[in-house]
């Protein structure tokens, strides 16, 4: 399904880059195209990948220190006047700045991005403090704002010029770990569109983010039990593929949704959302249970919460058997 | 502060003209903007008109002689910015914009009402002329700091203006701008302060102190001017001289009275917000801002 030896376009977001890096690689190599774009950070750039952007563009880079209500709503003011600015940071830390994208973009319309790196338990060692897990419930509630959570560092750097593309204000969170490849050079990224990256029809396993590739290994796992597991990345979460939401929940008649954020407003609620309008069906929610995280590897708290492939596989048998019982 | 001769930037009031014509008018445009906030919030049933009248001279001197906004066109590059960002003064705002054209004098006393553009605050998607939404204290400060970086990216002309509230001041965003555009040397922007010494509830000292306050926007790196908000050739020429300070953003700390001109709500802080006039009581403000029994009639019956 991957290719590790890939050619020159995918110098950007190459596998065992992180989501963060990928990005930052990605908005330099292609900033030329965008003459009006200006990057905003508050002291993470080193973090959020945007170092890269840095070096490469360093007059484009706008420094706001560390103050980021500021930076959000001075760039509702700088797409006022025509330029294309992106807002980078810390998911935690640019989630304080909630009020001004809710006020002074998305009300306004504004042409902005917002570029949230460190997202939930991926974040690790630095602990619940600092592991956004509301972020995309957050998001998601303000009218006119389209949510992205990529899955792998291909994708994040095809994400990063759809974002550039699109017109109105978008948020998008990319990831802290190394992340591995899932997808090939032919990968095409469109916006509002999810992806079936497996074929199967027990189950759909509905990811984003970290957890697609959690749920790819989850379908390896589920074979053993005899249930054959179809996988959908779905990368855009607001607007949320509703069609293909309802053609998996016709054609496998049992959804499992995963995300490294709150089972609350996340993914999880924007599937079952749309599920239960076009084709009710059962749902099992994989995600953080409604708490706060703490210190740890990304891995080992991914397990501790109970979010990797087994917990996937485990929910998905689950869903299979509540499907089977209303049958 | 005074200075001999007022500057007029924008091309509405003849650059020749008379000083004396020139404070002639923008006082009449002030006059105008009282009367229209008093008659506007009594018809709303609802709304903030003590801030809205503290503000109005100089909303009036922006508008008359200051910024380049005009009504008929948009030009991207020679338009200055203005944001109110105290936001709840939006009645001064609609109404200079009324007085000068942006908007119909009779709709924009349409104010808070379902279906009308003149929101409760201003939204820049009801009314193109607003240039961002505000209400949210604070945030127009920090937008209008990013027009004036956007406008110095794209080698613009154009300046930004952008009035506060004193109690708004206690926003910790305010300060986080403040910092923003010393740093970055945003000559272009220029902040007005309208303080009036009262905020929601009381005054900024039973609230939390704002002073020294002077000297806070001085250590922040701005260029400070303290003038009387309501000494029409002093905001003038004030502003004028804010125009060409290089390097630094620049602040006029103007000294007002909320509630001015009608003398029952000056000084008082029952008539910060949530306000619902009397008929009796609306009769009084704008006689007392010297309205007729017809002008008063039209206003509040028309
Ligand atoms: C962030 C925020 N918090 C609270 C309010 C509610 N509020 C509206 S006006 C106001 C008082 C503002 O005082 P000041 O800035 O002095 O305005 P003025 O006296 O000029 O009316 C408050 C607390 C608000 N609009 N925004
Ligand atoms: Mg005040």
């Amino acid at each position: 399904m991957f290719d590790n030896n890939v050619s020159a376009p995918a110098l950007i977001g190459t596998s065992g880059d992180s989501l963060r890096e990928a990005f930052g690689k990605a908005l330099a190599a292609i900033a030329d195209e965008f003459p009006k774009l200006v990057v905003l950070d508050a002291d993470v750039a080193g973090g959020t990948g945007v170092h890269h952007f840095r070096k490469a563009h360093p007059e484009r880079l706008i420094q706001f220190g560390i103050a980021e209500q500021n930076m959000m709503a001075a760039a509702g003011g700088l797409a006022a006047v025509g330029m294309l600015p992106v807002v980078t940071g810390f998911a935690v830390f640019l989630s304080r700045a909630f009020e001004q994208a809710r006020l002074s973009i998305s009300y306004c319309k504004r042409n902005a991005k917002i570029v949230a790196s460190h997202p939930g338990l991926d974040v690790g060692p630095d602990g619940g403090s600092a592991q956004a897990l509301e972020d995309i419930a957050a998001f998601r509630a303000i009218p006119g704002m389209t949510v992205i959570s990529p899955a792998d560092p291909y994708e994040t750097a095809l994400a990063t010029r759809a974002i550039l593309e699109f017109e109105g204000p978008v948020y998008m969170r990319t990831g802290r770990s190394a992340a591995r490849r899932l997808f090939g050079d032919d990968h095409v990224f469109e916006i509002g569109k999810g992806e079936i990256i497996r074929h199967g029809h027990d189950v759909t396993l509905v990811a984003c983010g970290v957890e697609v590739a959690r749920a790819l290994d989850a379908a390896d796992l589920l074979i053993d039990a005899g249930i054959s597991a179809r996988v959908v990345n779905m990368a855009t979460i607001k607007p949320i593929d509703i069609e293909l939401l309802a053609r998996c929940a016709r054609e496998t008649g049992a959804i499992v949704t995963a995300e490294d954020h709150n089972i609350h407003g996340g993914l999880g609620s924007a599937v079952a959302e749309a599920v239960a309008k076009v084709h009710p069906c059962p749902i099992e929610f994989v995600g953080v249970n409604d708490t706060f995280g703490t210190s740890g590897e990304p891995d080992e708290l991914a397990d501790h919460f109970a979010i990797t492939a087994p917990f996937i596989a485990k929910s998905a048998e689950r869903a299979v058997a509540r499907k089977r019982g209303l049958q | 502060m005074t200075s001999a001769k007022i500057t007029v930037r924008n091309g509405a009031i003849p650059a020749d003209a008379p000083d004396t014509d020139i404070e002639v008018q923008i006082a009449d445009a002030a006059r105008f903007v009282r009367r229209h906030t008093i008659a506007s919030i009594f018809r709303a049933g609802s709304g903030h008109p003590g801030g809205a009248l503290s503000c109005a001279d100089i909303l009036a001197c922006l508008f008359g002689a200051e910024l380049n906004v005009w009504p008929s066109g948009t030009d991207e590059r020679l338009r200055d910015r203005f944001v109110l960002s105290k936001g709840h003064a939006c009645p001064a705002l609609y109404a200079i914009g009324a007085y000068h054209g942006f908007c119909d004098k009779t709709a924009a006393l349409a104010l808070r009402k379902l279906g009308s553009p003149f929101q409760g605050h201003p939204h820049v998607r009801d009314l193109p002329w607003v240039e961002t939404s505000t209400g949210s204290l604070g945030q127009g400060f920090s937008v209008a700091l990013g027009m004036a970086m956007g406008m110095k990216l794209q080698k613009m002309p154009s300046r930004t203006y952008v009035v506060l509230g004193d109690g708004e001041l206690q926003e910790g965003e305010v300060w986080e701008a403040a910092m923003c555009a010393a740093h970055h040397k945003l000559d272009n922007l220029c902040a007005i302060v309208d303080y009036n010494k009262l905020q929601s509830d009381a005054s900024n000292d039973v609230i939390m102190r704002i002073e020294p306050l002077a000297d806070k926007w001085r250590a922040f790196g701005w260029t400070v001017f303290e003038i009387d908000g309501h000494n029409i050739p002093e905001i003038l020429s004030t502003l004028h001289l804010a125009a060409s300070t290089h390097n630094h953003p620049s602040v006029l700390i103007a000294h007002t009275v909320k509630g001015k001109g009608v003398p029952y709500m000056e000084n008082g802080p029952a008539w910060h917000g949530s306000v619902k006039l009397t008929r009796q009581q609306a009769e009084e403000a704008l006689a007392a801002l010297g309205a007729d029994r017809q002008e008063i009639m039209e206003l509040l019956d028309v």
